[in-house]
């Protein structure tokens, strides 16, 4: 496999009963690539991962995964692919050892391989002590860890990830993320979904935002912020009215607004003088800060709760 | 309707979800063997010495000889059933290991027919002690070659009972649907496929509805192979159990399909 596209959906529809869980959303993703899709609960990420992976037949539209239909070819993709799920679904019948070399022989993996590949992504994940434990002795950043190893254990060419620190502390995540980003170094695609705009900012290439089944922008996160939002942003904790005397005072300054609840927020390219005028005036300000994936993610999904 | 009789994806994959069940039986096997050998031991001995004391003979054989035979089959039946019924849902449902294997190159196919070649091994298990038991004990009359067509019959009954119980999982909401399986159509097997009394006593109606039932052609070739009344007749109920055994391995996987692929 030479080409540079990995991954090509065109048009991906995904109904369930009622529900339309993706509509109609088309993406390219290159071989070596971390393309990351964000959006709210109920998006439609999970959805889309599961197609990609041939574990949920698409309604209408085309995937072709290393150049194969996924639904004509689905054995040949998921041997192509490994999946680090939303839901733990580890084996609880099985210790971790067994976990994994069960799963080795799913792929296939000759067995004299297979042990000594178990023991690396046992040492890769730093699970060794606990290589004889049930499932069931494990706290979840291990849980976790192993499921990243169990999706590698096939050495796929593309690695899904669906939400692979949600509720994890700070040194399991950033360990996560060393691990990831040592992967990609050699070479690995990644698909990613999360809910933090950090985790994407560090590792994704690209991003699409999702929301109602839909991609509402596709781009490089850096790029996308910059140019829909700006550098910086000033939150300000002032009222309406506030809001106008100051607004009409700032008629120089190159900036865009918005207000959400208490606190009015101030979107520019270069914020200095604006926050020099509003320090020297005595405004109460609450927050200079870069503007950050998570300033778009908001301005294009809105504020409102989904669930 | 036809889409329950799809021809299913099935590989020699099939075989690492039987090893995966292996694997953790390992850690079991003790309650296991004991959980599933202890009723038919008792019942044979049991009911064979206890009613077997007021019979003189039953077809013209000891009434322990008579049951021996039937009760290897029940025991074929029950071990297949318990692994595919609360065995299955558990890996399907609660432990989502199903979802699992479907993120790898196996099918739903591989993965049922998997649980069904596994609810068999466990039937060959539990049904092979039986067998021994009764060579033991001296009630196998037949030849000691037909072993090995008991031993294939056994695995045949699991495979039917292992499919049968995949498709009660396929339907079921939740645990306690399994004791309506069990009560509606296990019972009456139990009862009704002359493992204990010969059907000829029967009324019409109750003689009718066993002819229904897969296990009294399992009970009369057993019958056959395990006592001095060798029948060819008997023996023809084989092809029958292995034509419902291969529609019901088919129904198992694509109504297995419906529920885990969404
Ligand atoms: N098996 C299913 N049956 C019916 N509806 C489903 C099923 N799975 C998902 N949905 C619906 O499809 C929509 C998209 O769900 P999906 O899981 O893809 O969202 P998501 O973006 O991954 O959300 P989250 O961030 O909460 O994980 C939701 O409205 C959900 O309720
Ligand atoms: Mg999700």
């Amino acid at each position: 496999m030479s080409t540079k596209t990995m991954i090509i959906a065109k048009n991906l529809v995904k109904k369930y009963e009622e529900i339309t869980a993706v509509d109609g959303i088309s993406f390219v993703i290159n071989r070596g690539e971390c393309y990351g899709f964000l959006g709210p609960n109920g998006a439609g990420k999970t959805t889309t991962m599961k197609i990609i992976n041939c574990m949920s037949p698409l309604t209408s539209g085309n995937v072709l995964v290393c150049e194969r239909h996924v639904k004509t070819k689905p054995r040949e993709i998921k041997a192509l692919t490994g999946v680090v799920p939303q839901e733990e679904n580890l084996d609880p019948d099985l210790t971790v050892f067994k976990n994994l070399l069960v799963y080795a022989r799913y792929f296939e993996v000759p067995s004299n391989e297979a042990e000594s590949r178990v023991e690396e992504l046992i040492n890769f994940l730093n699970l060794s002590e606990k290589i004889d434990s049930h499932i069931n002795e494990l706290s979840g950043g291990m849980k976790r860890r192993l499921l990243i190893a169990r999706a590698l254990i096939n050495n796929p060419e593309i690695l899904i990830l669906d939400e692979p620190t949600t509720g994890l502390d700070p040194q399991v995540r950033h360990m996560i993320w060393q691990k990831l980003r040592q992967l990609k170094k050699n070479g690995i695609t990644m698909l990613l979904t999360t809910h933090y705009m950090e985790e994407a900012s560090q590792l994704c290439d690209r991003i699409a935002i999702m929301d109602k089944g839909k991609i509402l922008i596709e781009g490089n996160p850096v790029t996308l912020v910059e140019e829909k939002i700006g550098k910086e942003v000033l939150e300000l904790r002032i009222n309406n009215a506030m809001e106008n005397e100051l607004l009409q005072k700032l008629n120089r300054f190159e900036f865009t607004h918005d207000r959400v609840g208490d606190t009015l927020y101030m979107f520019s390219r270069d914020g200095r003088e604006l926050l020099q005028y509003l320090v020297s005036n005595d405004y109460p300000l609450v927050l200079h800060r870069p503007a950050t994936l998570e300033d778009l993610f908001l301005k294009l999904t809105g504020r409102g709760l989904r669930e | 309707m036809k889409s329950i009789f799809k021809v299913p994806d099935i590989s020699f994959r099939a075989y690492r979800v039987w090893q995966r069940n292996r694997d953790s039986y390992k850690r079991f096997y003790k309650a296991n063997l004991i959980g599933s050998l202890g009723e038919p031991v008792m019942f044979l001995f049991g009911m064979g010495l206890g009613i077997g004391g007021y019979l003189a003979s039953m077809e013209g054989v000891s009434y322990i000889q008579f049951i021996a035979s039937g009760i290897i089959m029940v025991t074929a039946m029950y071990s297949a059933t318990f692994e595919c019924t609360f065995g299955s849902y558990t890996r399907m449902m609660g432990q989502k290991t199903y979802d699992g294997i479907l993120a790898t190159p196996l099918t739903v196919g591989d993965i049922v027919m998997g649980d069904i070649l596994w609810g068999a091994t466990k039937s060959l298990i539990s049904g092979g002690i039986m067998l021994a038991i009764i060579i033991i004990a001296g009630l196998m009359k037949g030849p000691v070659i037909f072993i090995i067509p008991i031993l294939m019959l056994i695995f045949l009954v699991g495979l039917m009972f292992a499919s049968m119980a995949m498709i009660a999982t396929a339907l079921s909401p939740s645990y306690e649907f399994f004791s309506y399986y069990f009560t509606l159509t296990l019972t009456p097997m139990f009862f009704f496929s002359g493992v204990f009394f010969p059907l000829e006593k029967f009324p019409l109606i109750i003689k009718g509805i066993s002819y229904l039932l897969p296990l009294t052609y399992a009970v009369n070739i057993s019958r056959s192979l395990v006592t001095e009344n060798f029948s060819y007749i008997a023996l023809s109920g084989f092809p029958l159990l292995l034509a419902l055994t291969i529609i019901l391995v088919i129904v198992a996987v694509n109504m297995i399909e419906k529920r885990v692929v969404k």
